[in-house]
């Protein structure tokens, strides 16, 4: 048993905090966030120049062969930082479903020009009557000419706007939730057949609702089996959300800490207050448990399927859980600063309480972890 | 990073399973699981196969008898002992006193009192706590007086865990009246034999015999019990609240907990139907697995800390905290899946020779007194809100 990180861990934290300390102030955020791209691109060639965006791949694309650890290294200084980019959408929940269900020609074409940040892309998987069931799929795809024409709704497809191409999980057979038939598309996202309305979410952020009427579609992997690669990526995407929450809700403690130690009222510091202290002690508690979770979930990727997703259930749901409690604390301890749009703790707030909406949710999670409770888990 | 225990780690772990499978006595498990009266005959007779196994004293260096364990292994010790049904360790000597002689004892205090208390022949309690003095304990008024080669002590203590067996008591007493409250405190041992002394039961919420009142009226206590220099037992006390303790947390006793309420919950039926596939109560179960799993995790990050060096300070406190809410919620879902059977009272039902009928389903009769009885965790070993200023002030700077 052993908490550290390795040499290459350590060096990958460095670059990412030494980016977030000096590309990202909150002031540069801010003009970012209400750019019309509603991110950087000048940022999203850095992380390229860094190596960033190879994370998970293998090196043959230039990447750094990285599993759960790594991701939540670099995904827990994204959340310090409140990162725009589309790392999730593009990184972490396309590029490892194309990882894994590309062919050769697909990865070599694709995973390069993700690594060199040249591509975009976008997973869309939920659909707007399915809320947080990844499974609950009713867009097709049939068969046409060399390829598939697929036709469906897809919701809140986190950085959708602005992808250059979607990879889209459509049925091939089966319906309602099964698990059989469904199947991973490319999409080119500017195709025939494809229509977009983008938007900002509270956190900053950007999605769309994309609909798909006949657009052209080019397989990933086997038709009907894309279940078991789609939920690998969820869960390394859960690792990275957990990770991001953690990043985020420690610098909110810490600016939390700050404020109360520096906020005059009554002719003392507020922090004298044993009523505030308390609960910023319990701020810290949450904070610690949101990190042990996150380490958890990350460390647990390769453990058997059940006990994986046992662990992955419950880590998302502490972080839902704790998240919320260190998000309004820090709202409520900076007074009537905290509902300021110009506090940077509002922005840590919102997007701790948002990560809580993606890739499920405490009630989602609960669910789960309710359904394997069965399953024993001799933790370490 | 890698949170699986090493090989080696793993290969101590089934020596720990082998001498637990093969010594622990069943009947004592038995009492532990169900929640049954275990008497004095019960630990010092589980203490003292811990002591032949070598395996008694945790915490003490090598020399003295100690494992020499590594804090990985320490923590692997104490989770398998929980799993197992095995009686807590008493803490009030080996893990309470016997730390403050062998940190500040004399040589001849550490010969005459540290054997007896490795093998469990003389049984200590801790005289803290008086009544001006819980949370504020440096506000203490019990008082020596030095006369010649003896002290003479006067004053009251309280809430005496098992002073009702004890051969030996350690208390803190002022030694000087006019110096600052911290200042004039000395840590003295006292046989309770000794003329002077009255034991007074104090029974708690639940029914049972658990504390004491102690008096001292007048008792000579020969100097050489002093341990440390005199006015100086604020360092000793400081020095036995903050040592190291591994099992704060309380995982391993949480561990066992859950999983015997998930056999009663899956035992229990309410409308036809097993109490675990009732959506609220399954609810809660997931909601204290996930706390546990939490819990769990930062109590290993802080063991291996401590393996890698570090020194467990305020931290600890996280753990007492966390460790002692997850603990008493559990009893609480114990209370609730007893339904209308955690009403009726039978003490007499509690211990293990009882054979008359029951009451309601056989693991019902003792959870409401455990779920009162453990109220206590979040009081005593520093309450809980004494915690949190701990954390604020050594952690957050507040
Ligand atoms: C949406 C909004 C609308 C408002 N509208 C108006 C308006 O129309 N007119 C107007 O005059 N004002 C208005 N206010 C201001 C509002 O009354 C103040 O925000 C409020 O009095 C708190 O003061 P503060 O923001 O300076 O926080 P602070 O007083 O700095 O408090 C910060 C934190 O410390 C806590 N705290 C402070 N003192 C103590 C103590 N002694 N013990 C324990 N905890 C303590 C607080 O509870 C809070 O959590 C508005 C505020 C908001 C957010
Ligand atoms: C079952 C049991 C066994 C015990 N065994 C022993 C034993 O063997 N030996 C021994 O010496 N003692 C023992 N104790 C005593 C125990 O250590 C004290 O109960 C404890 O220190 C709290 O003191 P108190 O009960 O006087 O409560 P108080 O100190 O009066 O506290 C009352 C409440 O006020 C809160 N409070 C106090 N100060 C503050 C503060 N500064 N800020 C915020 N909140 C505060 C407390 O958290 C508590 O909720 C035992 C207690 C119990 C319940």
């Amino acid at each position: 048993m052993d908490f550290k990180l390795s040499d290459e861990q350590r060096m990958l934290e460095e670059t990412v905090g030494r980016l977030v300390r000096d590309g990202y102030p909150f002031d540069v955020r801010e003009k970012a966030r209400t750019s019309e791209l509603g991110y950087s691109a000048e940022m999203w060639q850095q992380f390229a120049e860094l190596g960033l965006l190879g994370v998970p791949f293998s090196e043959d694309f230039g990447g750094f062969n990285g599993g759960g650890p790594e991701l939540m290294v670099v995904a827990e200084g994204f959340g310090r930082g409140l990162v725009l980019e589309p790392y999730l959408a593009t990184v972490v929940l396309s590029g490892t479903l194309i990882n894994s269900l590309g062919s050769d020609a697909q990865k070599e074409k694709l995973i390069s020009a993700i690594v060199g940040g040249e591509l975009r892309l976008a997973l869309a998987a939920y659909e707007p009557e399915g809320r947080y069931d990844h499974t609950h799929v009713a867009a097709t795809a049939e068969k046409s000419g060399d390829g598939y024409s697929l036709t469906g709704k897809k919701a809140v497809v986190l950085h959708g706007d602005s992808a250059d191409q979607l990879v889209v999980i459509a049925r091939t057979g089966g319906n309602g939730t099964d698990r059989d038939g469904l199947s991973a598309f490319i999409v080119d996202a500017n195709a025939d057949g494809v229509s977009r309305r983008g938007y900002e979410t509270i956190d900053g952020l950007r999605a769309a609702e994309i609909t798909f009427n006949g657009a052209a579609a080019e397989l990933l992997g086997e038709e009907g089996k894309a279940i078991d690669a789609l939920e690998a990526s969820l869960a390394l995407g859960i690792v990275a959300l957990c990770a991001e929450a953690t990043g985020a809700m420690e610098v909110a403690c810490d600016q939390t800490l700050a404020y109360i130690k520096e906020r005059q009222q009554f002719g003392v510091a507020i922090g004298k207050f044993q009523a505030l202290q308390h609960r910023m002690v319990e701020m810290r508690m949450e904070l610690e448990k949101a990190r042990s979770m996150t380490i958890f979930a990350a460390c647990s990727l390769d453990a058997p399927a059940q006990v994986c997703a046992k662990r992955l259930a419950a880590a998302k749901a502490i972080i839902g859980k704790s998240g919320r409690k260190v998000a309004e604390e820090a709202i409520q301890l900076h007074g009537g600063m905290g509902m300021m749009e110009e506090t940077a703790v509002a922005h840590y707030a919102k997007r701790i309480v948002l990560i809580d909406h993606q890739l499920g949710d405490l009630g989602y999670h609960m669910q789960q972890l309710e359904s394997l409770l069965d399953v024993d888990d001799d933790a370490a | 990073m890698d949170i699986n225990f090493t090989p080696e780690e793993l290969a101590f772990r089934d020596e720990v399973r082998v001498f637990l499978d093969t010594k622990l006595p069943k009947e004592i498990a038995s009492k532990v699981k169900n929640g049954q009266h275990l008497s004095k005959d019960d630990s010092v007779r589980w203490q003292k196969i811990l002591n032949e196994q070598g395996w008694m004293a945790l915490h003490w260096p090598k020399e003295h008898g100690g494992t020499g364990w590594s804090p990985i292994q320490k923590h692997i010790f104490e989770e398998e002992c929980a799993e197992y049904g095995a009686p807590s360790v008493l803490p009030f000597g080996v893990n309470m006193v016997a730390p403050v002689i062998i940190k500040f004892g004399t040589e001849e205090q550490k010969q005459k009192y540290l054997p007896p208390i490795l093998n469990s022949d003389v049984w200590w309690c801790q005289g803290y706590s008086e009544p001006g003095a819980g949370s504020d304990l440096a506000g203490l008024k019990t008082k020596a007086v030095r006369e010649g080669d003896h002290y003479v002590v006067t004053g009251q203590k309280t809430w005496t865990t098992l002073g009702q067996h004890a051969d030996w008591i350690f208390c803190l007493v002022r030694t000087d009246p006019s110096a600052k409250k911290q200042e004039g405190i000395s840590f003295l041992l006292i046989d309770m034999k000794t003329p002077g002394i009255t034991v007074r039961p104090l029974i708690t919420l639940d029914g049972e015999h658990e504390v004491n009142e102690v008096f001292f009226d007048e008792v000579k206590v020969p100097v050489e019990n002093l341990v440390g220099e005199e006015n100086k037992g604020w360092t000793c006390a400081k020095y036995l609240l903050t040592f190291e303790r591994t099992g704060i947390a309380g995982v391993g006793q949480s561990k066992a907990a859950l999983k015997h309420l998930k056999e009663v919950a899956r035992k229990v039926q309410q409308n036809g139907k097993p109490l675990i596939e009732d959506p609220l109560f399954r609810n809660r179960l997931a909601d204290v697995e996930m706390e546990l799993m939490a819990l769990e995790m930062t109590n290993l990050r802080t063991v291996a800390a401590a393996q890698a060096g570090g020194v467990p300070g305020a931290e600890s406190s996280f753990l007492k905290i966390m460790g002692t809410e997850l603990r008493q919620e559990i009893t609480d879902l114990f209370r609730r899946a007893a339904g209308p059977y955690a009403q009726p009272f039978l003490p007499e039902t509690f211990d293990a020779d009882y054979d008359g009928e029951l009451v309601g389903p056989d693991f019902a009769n003792t959870v409401s007194a455990k779920y009162f009885n453990m109220r206590k965790l979040s009081i005593f070993g520093g309450s809980n809100e004494i915690q949190k200023n701990i954390i604020a002030k050594m952690i957050l700077g507040l």
